[in-house]
């Protein structure tokens, strides 16, 4: 695997390095990206490519990781002491980055205009004790899709909500044997079930931490959130493979049919109605993820991504403005068709195809409603302890508040 | 003499490059994780505080890593006694004259070349709860009633991962087990079949004598391998459902890179080190045992 890496980010260097040469570049600033984000490979090239062109006197060069490796790769270059100058990293990675001081505060280099123009949201994404330790660039969260189709049989006449709504569309759509399991989710052991988790503990008012910072999800809503998914399952609503599931067997089961609700990333919309990946093209819905009555209207989970200038950096300047153009509104508004922008303003007048609209109409209540998964160093620590405990209680071999217990001992908070 | 003394000085200065080379990579990054071990030495902090034996202490005293010791000993138990039982009767076929015998021979290499993580995708798909092929093979044969979770169950998870394993590394032993019986005299075949010995008796007294040696070796050798397993079960489960399938070289992953925590993950690799270090010993033996046999 780490071959792997290392032969592509090599061969990106080195592609870059020839197609470098003939500009005659005085700054070279290297750039950590993920392949597979919203955005393509291609696309990050392009935008590149374009900085360059506006910026002849600096010169980006660019590596592309798998996610699993962003995080490994950031952390042990800087060890290292050589690197990169401006890297992607994950909503959950910034307490611990500032903290380790792999990325610098740019608080400063955040002018009032930027602040008030991008979505309050989008911030919490690069925030860390009030200080932002880079910029928003990937804007994502989790969105319920369900099976137009599905429904209409049913007799269904709009998409649940609320959780209960879909809990008892889901029992009207097994009952009528439309499909056997009507929901699917990733609860494999890994981080997508935190962000189910997340978008439950939200809408039942559970906190992850209290105010000094301790374990508060054993408690109240972040009992009740574990507690729903167990119910679930036990009323054979939620598909059962769903504990071995990563966001792309969802997206697999819900487009082969075998699903009426999945909850995943923007990034199924486009997947889904794509007839070569999907056998339920043009049926597609999708929704913000519900929420409860009185406590909250609907649900989302944040799973954006920011770009940072790295402390190991020799060229912060122009790292910076290397980040700023990338999350321009300009650049953000060419390629919205992948990933929607930061900026508030586009979505009064949003310019993109037709078909585009539902998730348009869904993300502009979704990202407003976007739930932070807990800001501290101890993140990765806290959430193995709870990909656990979760599972324990999913495979009924620990109740909900005591597998939340046990976890809330392991979290090392 | 003379020429004999400076031929043994000069044995000793040639290699000198490599042994100087294999210090650097191998000696001195070993001589820092014993030494990372015994402090609690963070993985961007420049170097931790000595705190003795802790490390090991707490390591030996988490349920995590003794879970994860007995998962691991599962692993090496199941995945290698398949892979000796397929190796063997595998070899024991190819040797067999039949038509074909060389394409198959060739053929069995292909799981044994391929990467891993490729070898571990597949099977994930196989075992694929909702479309997968074993499901839909099994169900067809009327051997279960409805398409099971297999690596979504504590029961059947590590099994599952066991079996994608062995069905990657039984070539091994399966090679290794055909290149012994090849040096099986065939006029010992020939007499054992003209005296009307079955087929159990003729492996018991005519082949395995010649296999015994060669099939420690790779079983040694594949324990080893087993012991330190990581890739194939991050990619089929990643240690789930609840912990089942977490190995230690996930702890030691987790805890070094994932937690930061340096100095315990060091002290668990050792752990693994150290245990690793035991079945080399025995390799050793077996070696050396057939060295004399020879």
């Amino acid at each position: 695997m780490s071959k792997t890496i290392a032969a592509t980010a090599l061969s990106a260097v080195l592609a870059w390095g020839i197609a470098g040469t003939a500009a005659h570049a005085e700054t070279t600033i290297n750039a950590l990206f993920m392949s597979q984000a919203a955005y393509s490979e291609q696309n990050v090239r392009d935008m590149t490519a374009d900085f360059m062109k506006a910026n002849p006197d600096i010169k980006v060069n660019l590596e592309f990781v798998p996610y699993e490796g962003l995080r490994d790769k950031t952390l042990l270059s800087q060890g290292a002491g050589t690197g990169y100058d401006v890297v992607l990293f994950d909503v959950i990675w910034p307490a611990e980055y500032a903290e380790n001081k792999v990325l610098v505060d740019v608080t400063d280099r955040i002018t009032p205009d930027m602040k008030s123009a991008i979505m309050p949201g989008a911030w919490t994404t690069v925030d860390y004790k009030d200080h932002a330790y880079g910029m928003p660039w990937i804007l994502d969260t989790k969105y319920l899709f369900y099976n137009t189709e599905m429904l209409k049989k049913a007799g269904i006449a709009a998409p649940p909500k609320t959780w209960d709504e879909l809990l008892s569309q889901a029992k009207t759509i097994k009952d009528k044997g439309i499909v056997e399991f009507p929901i699917v989710w990733s609860w494999a052991q890994a981080e997508a079930v935190i962000c189910d988790y997340t978008m439950l503990l939200a809408s039942y008012g559970g906190e992850f931490l209290s105010g000094d910072g301790k374990p508060a999800f054993q408690s109240g809503g972040g009992v009740q959130a574990l507690d729903y998914m167990v119910k679930s399952m036990e009323a054979g609503l939620t598909n059962p493979n769903s504990k071995e599931y990563l966001e792309e067997d969802v997206r697999r089961v819900f487009s082969s049919g075998q699903a009426a609700f999945a909850l995943n990333w923007t990034y199924m919309y486009n997947l889904a109605n794509d007839p070569k990946e999907s056998k339920i093209a043009g049926n597609v819905g999708v929704v913000p993820g519900p929420g409860i009555p009185g406590k909250l209207e609907a649900s989302a989970v944040n799973g954006s991504m920011g770009l940072g200038i790295t402390a190991a950096s020799k060229h912060p300047d122009e790292a910076w403005k290397y980040i700023v153009a990338m999350t321009s509104l300009d650049t953000q508004s060419k390629y919205a068709q992948l990933s929607l922008p930061i900026w508030s303003g586009w979505y009064d007048n949003p310019k993109v195809d037709k078909s585009q609209e539902p998730l348009i109409a869904a993300a502009k209540v979704g990202l407003a409603a976007m739930y932070p998964r807990p800001t501290t160093p101890k993140y990765q620590e806290l959430s193995t302890a709870l990909q656990q405990a979760i599972q324990s209680a999913l495979l009924k071999s620990a109740a909900p508040d005591a597998a939340l217990k046990d976890a809330a001992a392991a979290s090392g908070l | 003499m003379i020429e004999n003394r400076w031929m043994s000085s000069r044995a000793w200065f040639l290699p000198l490059p490599l042994l100087f080379i294999m210090a650097s990579i191998i000696g001195w990054p070993f001589i820092r994780t014993i030494w990372t071990s015994f402090t609690d030495a963070r993985l961007l902090a420049a170097t931790g505080e000595w705190i003795g034996l802790t490390n090991y202490l707490n390591a030996l005293g988490n349920p995590l890593v003794q879970s994860a010791l007995l998962v691991t000993t599962k692993f090496v138990v199941y995945s290698v006694s398949i892979e000796f039982i397929a190796g063997v009767l595998a070899g024991l076929l190819l040797d067999q004259e039949f038509r074909g015998r060389t394409f198959l021979r060739a053929l069995m290499i292909l799981p044994w070349a391929l990467p891993t993580v490729v070898n571990a995708t597949m099977w994930r798909l196989i075992y694929q709860p909702d479309f997968g092929a074993l499901n839909a093979m099994l169900t067809q044969l009327g051997m279960i009633d409805s398409y099971r979770s297999w690596l979504g169950d504590p029961q059947s998870a590590l099994w599952a991962v066991c079996l994608a394993d062995a069905w990657k590394n039984f070539p091994l032993v399966a090679l290794i087990c055909l290149a012994a019986l090849q040096s099986v005299p065939s006029e010992l075949k020939a007499a054992a079949t003209i005296d009307g010995a079955g087929f159990w008796k003729k492996f018991r007294a005519v082949y395995l004598p010649f296999l015994a040696g060669p099939l420690t070796v790779a079983v040694v050798l594949r324990a080893i391998e087993a012991f330190k397993v990581f890739d194939i079960i991050w990619v089929m489960t990643r240690g789930g459902p609840a912990n089942s399938t977490k190995s230690l070289s996930i702890v030691v992953y987790q805890e070094a890179f994932s937690f930061q925590r340096a100095g315990s993950g060091a002290s668990i690799a050792l752990i693994v080190a150290l245990i690793s270090a035991v079945f080399t010993a025995i390799y050793v033996t077996a070696m050396r045992r057939q060295a004399e046999v020879r």
